[in-house]
């Protein structure tokens, strides 16, 4: 098989799985509704009740969880080809914590009350910010262990100061919320929710995809890049504000949840070769996949709580992760 | 709705035989006290076990209050000048009805320091109080007599009578008692075929065997979650409550100021499509945090509210 057939296929078998467990999260719900029952509610519009369940609870959900999924598979692939570290993610790198941070200051303050898009823009505002002082520390080496070190310091503190303001808030709620804010959760979201984030994931999901060419070029080195007429100060900007405006609405919504973005590329890199450009499309699928797997998993594990998404995630994802370290190590030795 | 609200409280609150007793001067000879037991503190310690134990068959005169539920029974039944301090909690209308009432007493945050200071003879706790400070008071030789949450309002009678024992107010105890039991037979909690779910923040609801449920089934209530199974708090996600499809849906009237996503529940637009405004009854969280004689104002307007969905 020639290597493109290859990648199409990776590509439509991706995107079979995403429309499939789209339809199964449409299905999963505490609520005991029948596949063929809440589906024909979804479209007739008949049952009242269901139909309400269908279309303003789990319609919601299942969109975000797709969006929200393929923004963190999107970012991982480009971080990880942009920075050229097969470590970078939104979650590791502090972005995901500094949106937080972000959203936190916008939401408990009061802000989002009186202007609702305050939320995505804060969460983005911090996101940014997150970006431009992992890169900046990076310098122009970049060795692996600045950039990770530089995100475990943003995320230690963007954390920290999230449960601080949630500590001091005078309602005695929001204290109960750090959990939410650290490991992320796509409960009981609506269509509210949808129209809030879903404009800056796509923007940004677009701003990604421009730099797939110049991520290409970048695997021969930043001169050689440069010499070959890519434009590093357009691609930094497009990998930043794009990473940005999508992980910034996502989490200003559902919260920060860890390693898809880390996962997904390493897992699909051996299936489409090692073309970053390739890998983006194919990423943000296999990610839009892995969380609605997730989301279902915590409805299914424990329908009456609200489990965290960045519980499972982990449990998947941190074992993976010191595989990685572990291979670095050899790699190096 | 909050101007209703806040009439009943005043009744409530200025009514017999609930009327609260003011006394401003107690309040201040109370902070001198405190200030001399201050600065005596660390000489008592060094000398002797520092306890100021009421003289036999005395009733307490320094009675100090831990929890939002005995602060409310405490500040009802005391006599003049007997309760020293009240919690925090007392001035929080979230969860206290006697707000103003607290203003007359010391706040304490139930920490043994600040409790050790006030050298009380009486110290009410709830059983939720953390163990290591009443372990610690007892130890330092002060009575802590402890109050289990209410489950239903033969609780809240006894603990009424049995702070009115503590406190030598026998009588002010039977008095609230009466009153309370008046205002259940007037309630007369026959069923009136409607069913409802106390629904708050962050989904949970109250099942069977909580005060709720009990306040619920006395205004005539049915809880459709005791066919769910839900025995206690529990969390009952919004899917779930449309399901369940209750005549009323109970929610708290005070939200607080600042925002917390814990609320989105009850601003999702499927809880509005499925439940109109004439289907929510706000009740004041403070009504049924703790068993009073003010549950009686709850059970009232959920009566109100289930006369009005005929």
């Amino acid at each position: 098989m020639s290597e493109i057939a290859r990648y199409r296929l990776v590509l439509a078998t991706l995107g079979f799985a995403v429309a499939a467990l789209f339809v199964l999260s449409l299905t999963v719900g505490p609520a005991a509704i029948g596949f063929a029952e809440g589906l024909h509610a979804l479209f007739s519009g008949k049952a009242a009740e269901m139909t309400v369940i269908m279309r303003e609870i789990r319609l919601p959900r299942a969109i975000l969880g797709l969006m929200i999924g393929a923004t963190l598979g999107l970012s991982g692939a480009v971080l990880q080809g942009y920075l050229r570290n097969p470590l970078a993610e939104p979650g590791l790198l502090g972005i995901s914590a500094s949106a937080s941070l972000g959203a936190v200051v916008a939401l408990y303050s009061g802000l989002s009350l009186a202007f609702p898009l305050a939320l995505p823009l804060s969460a983005l505002a911090g996101a940014a910010l997150a970006v431009i002082v992992v890169r900046a520390m990076a310098g122009s080496s970049g060795s692996t262990l600045t950039v990770i070190l530089a995100g475990v310091a943003v995320s230690a503190f963007s954390a920290a100061m999230a449960s601080l303001a949630l500590n001091l808030s005078p309602n005695p709620f929001a204290a109960l919320e750090i959990v939410f804010w650290m490991m992320g959760s796509l409960a009981d979201r609506s269509m509210q929710d949808v129209a809030l984030a879903a404009p800056f994931m796509l923007a940004g999901w677009a701003m990604l995809a421009l730099t797939g060419r110049a991520l290409d070029v970048l695997t021969l080195g930043d001169h050689a890049a440069a010499s070959l007429g890519i434009d590093l100060h357009r691609t930094q900007f497009l990998a930043i504000a794009g990473t940005a405006a999508s992980v910034g609405a996502a989490t200003a919504v559902a919260g920060a949840i860890g390693f898809i973005g880390l996962v997904v590329p390493h897992l699909l890199r051996p299936l489409v070769g090692s073309v970053p450009s390739r890998l983006l499309p194919a990423s943000a699928l296999g990610g839009a996949a892995i969380l609605l797997l997730a989301d279902i998993s915590v409805r299914l594990i424990a329908p009456e709580r609200d489990l965290k998404l960045g519980v499972l995630t982990a449990l998947v994802g941190a074992p993976f992760f010191l595989w990685l370290v572990w291979r670095a190590r050899r790699m190096a030795a | 709705m909050l101007e209703r609200l806040r009439i009943g409280w005043r009744h409530l609150i200025g009514g017999n035989p609930l009327e609260v007793k003011n006394s401003v001067g107690h309040a201040g000879r109370s902070s001198f006290a405190a200030a001399c037991a201050g600065s005596l503190v660390l000489a008592s310690v060094l000398a002797m076990p520092a306890v100021a134990v009421a003289k036999d068959g005395a009733a307490p005169s320094r009675v100090v209050s831990t929890n939002v539920c005995t602060d409310q029974y405490a500040m009802l039944i005391a006599g003049e000048g007997q309760l020293l301090s009240v919690s925090h909690l007392a001035s929080d209308p979230h969860a206290s009805v006697m707000v103003e009432a607290a203003k007359a007493y010391k706040i304490n945050h139930g920490r043994a320091e600040e409790i050790f200071l006030m050298q009380p003879d009486l110290v009410l706790a709830g059983t939720y109080t953390a163990r290591a400070t009443v372990e610690l008071l007892r130890r330092l030789g002060f009575r802590v007599e402890l109050f289990e949450p209410v489950k239903d309002f033969s609780d809240v009678r006894e603990q009424m009578v049995r702070i009115g024992k503590l406190l030598g107010r026998e009588e002010r105890a039977a008095e609230l008692v009466a009153h309370l039991d008046t205002g259940l037979a007037a309630a007369d909690g026959v069923a009136s075929g409607k069913t409802a779910v106390a629904w708050s923040a962050n989904s949970y609801a109250a099942g069977t065997g909580t005060f709720t449920d009990a306040a619920m089934q006395a205004a005539g209530l049915t809880n459709p979650l005791a066919e769910q199974g839900i025995r206690g708090g529990g969390r009952v996600p919004l899917e779930v409550l449309l399901t369940v499809k209750p005549d009323l849906v109970i929610t708290g009237a005070t939200p607080y100021d600042a925002p917390a996503r814990a609320q989105d529940n009850l601003r999702h637009p499927a809880f509005h499509d499925a439940f109109g405004v004439e289907r929510q009854v706000g009740i004041p969280d403070a009504y049924w945090t703790c068993g009073t004689p003010f549950t009686l104002e709850a059970i009232r307007i959920l009566r109100d509210a289930a006369g009005a969905t005929q």
